[in-house]
């Protein structure tokens, strides 16, 4: 049961599918998932809003409870083991989830004394994180009066109360400024240092890149492609993409330069074309001068150089941002 | 900012009734902290009808309430009043945190993160929630004993201390996992109506006022009142306190009361759950 060997988070075939509710019809949130991820990890679950990743994470955490597949946590069944697995682990959820009728400092103290530990050494320890997090003159604060970067340290520092052997982080910087963002990518660098597991879920690209060892790419409830963010790069996205949208359909010469060397997918949709190159130099230029040469004009272009958004590009075929 | 990693904790013991014991310190926390408010909002209603009913009339115009001879109309407010404080303390105790936690940032995951089942979460909402309900109760106590004019104060007599225990615990918890079974249904715009339209009459209608056996002559009324939980509270608490007032049998409230508990609990706890685990 505390096999050490035992992989932090483990599933098969995992899906979660929310029954119809009124005029709603059943939502199957996440279809099929499969997970390894060994302990001492960093590892994020990569996709856009809606993608599937926070149902995901609720299974692992044991409040969703799956409707198909399996999954364990430290070995642990996330239904039958439950009690165990929320013992073991820390979770800081989307939301500010501390208790609103408590000071910082209360939510800290009690969470450790929900998890076991006496009063005093609660108390000490909840002073501890506070200190090492940068938040010891918010302690006596309402954790609704302090600023979202602010609530979502203490929330980190509430889940690290009972030294969990894998934190959970769902969407940690979203809605943050830049700066505090960056603030607590730091936090979480000094974490895995320290050795901690950490499986977070973003939407952002950048910080999947900064932060993780691996990535899994979730697009409607499925992994599309997953390991190192290198790897992914040089699989599925090793091309620049380029993004030229006309006033009027798409010159038929464009088409032709799926044949040249250096270009491995041109893509047609109306008046927009998008091409994948491995060698980029000039085509911009070349796709302007195509348009104008035919008479149609261009309204837009962009020019994204390989990461996981071109990644992201070629596996799914639609912009992230969508 | 620092980026040092935090000391492992010191070494803890989590079992079931230590981190059950940690969630009812946490109430008694939140509770010691909104002391005054919480349960002046509870006092209100209770004190000025005694202030009206027992101490006003009667010096406007000599116990127009009461049956010339019979019980002084505090001795008849006084079990009732008990009664409809406990079920609105209790009620309320568990509905209002409940909203919130439930639908506004999804907070209940605090506690429902914590290593416990998730009914044992349930099942300490409700115990928190009538520790709530017997305090708002004990506290009627001295208002109905000491606001009244002379000649009105209520006969007490504790006939039976092991049934008076029984109705105040068994009401209290009774009306905790009632709110909870309401809290867990029920959506948070309707809470306005569950007050307006539940709690109102349940209080007006809950045998407070008259003894349930005075309402012989509204035949229909009284049949009706057997559906309100708060009947069998009052009744109860009236044959404890004052036995010399007419009130139900001993069997029919501790059946209604007991058995209405353990049946509220496992439908509340069921409901609880699946609000939480989705």
């Amino acid at each position: 049961m505390t096999d050490p060997s035992e992989a932090a988070v483990r599933t098969a075939g995992l899906e979660k599918t929310y029954p119809p509710s009124g005029p709603r019809p059943a939502v199957p949130a996440v279809q099929g998932i499969d997970l390894d991820i060994p302990r001492g990890e960093f590892f994020g679950l990569l996709g856009p809003n809606g993608a599937g990743k926070s149902t995901t994470i609720g299974m692992l955490t044991t409040l969703v409870v799956p409707t198909g597949g399996s999954a364990r946590v430290l070995g642990l069944d996330v239904v039958r083991d439950a009690v165990e697995i929320k013992r073991r682990i820390g979770v800081v959820s989307q939301n500010n989830t501390l208790d609103s009728d408590l000071t910082v400092a209360e939510n800290l103290e009690f969470r450790g004394r929900y998890f076991g530990l006496g009063a005093r050494d609660a108390r000490a320890r909840a002073a501890e994180l506070l200190d090492l997090f940068g938040l010891a003159d918010q302690r006596g604060g309402n954790p609704f009066e302090i600023s979202g970067g602010q609530a979502k340290r203490v929330m980190i520092c509430r889940a690290l109360m009972h030294g969990p052997e894998v934190l959970f982080l769902d969407e940690p910087t979203a809605g943050l400024d830049p700066q505090t963002r960056t603030n607590l990518w730091e936090v979480l660098r000094g974490l895995q240092a320290a050795g901690q597991t950490i499986v977070l879920t973003t939407h952002y690209m950048e910080e999947a890149e900064a932060l993780c060892d691996r990535v899994a790419v979730v697009d409607h409830g499925k992994i599309l492609a997953s390991g190192t963010v290198d790897h992914l790069k040089s699989s599925a996205g090793a091309d620049t993409v380029i993004t030229v949208a006309y006033d009027a359909a798409v010159p038929e010469k464009i088409r032709a330069l799926a044949d040249r060397k250096g270009i491995s997918k041109v893509e047609i949709n109306d008046g927009q074309v998008r091409v994948f190159a491995a060698e980029p130099d000039g085509l911009l230029g070349e796709l302007v001068e195509l348009g104008s040469a035919a008479g149609v004009g261009v309204t837009d272009a962009s020019q994204l150089r390989p990461s996981l958004e071109t990644v992201f590009l070629a596996l799914t075929g639609r912009d992230y941002r969508d | 900012m620092s980026t040092t990693a935090p000391a492992p904790p010191p070494p803890a013991r989590a079992t079931l009734p230590r981190t059950f014991a940690a969630m009812m310190a946490r109430e008694a926390r939140v509770m010691r902290k909104n002391f005054l408010s919480t349960f002046v909002r509870v006092l209100v209603q209770p004190v000025m009808f005694v202030f009206v009913f027992a101490y006003v009339l009667p010096k406007l115009g000599g116990g127009a309430m009461a049956v010339p001879g019979g019980p002084t109309f505090s001795t008849i407010l006084l079990p009732g009043l008990v009664g409809s404080s406990i079920i609105m303390q209790a009620m309320m105790a568990v509905i209002f945190p409940l909203m919130m936690e439930l639908n506004w940032q999804k907070s209940i995951t605090d506690r429902a993160l914590a290593p416990v089942p998730i009914p044992l979460l349930a099942a300490q909402k409700i115990v928190a929630a009538a520790v709530q309900g017997l305090i708002g109760g004990l506290l009627v106590f001295p208002a109905v004993l000491l606001i009244h004019a002379e000649g009105e104060a209520p006969s007490v007599d504790v006939a039976n201390w092991p049934v008076l225990v029984l109705v105040m615990v068994a009401g209290s918890l009774l009306s905790a996992a009632g709110g909870l079974l309401l809290g867990t249904l029920m959506n948070p715009q309707k809470v306005q109506v569950l007050f307006g339209m539940v709690l109102l009459p349940m209080t007006m209608l809950g045998c407070v006022y008259y003894p349930w056996s005075a309402l012989d002559d509204i035949r229909w009324l009284q049949i009706l009142s057997l559906f309100n939980p708060l009947v069998y509270i009052s009744e109860g608490l009236r044959s404890a306190l004052t036995p010399d007032v007419p009130h139900m049998p001993a069997w029919a409230f501790l059946l209604a009361l007991v058995g209405g508990t353990v049946l509220v609990t496992w439908a509340a706890t069921r409901t609880f759950t699946k609000r939480v685990l989705t």
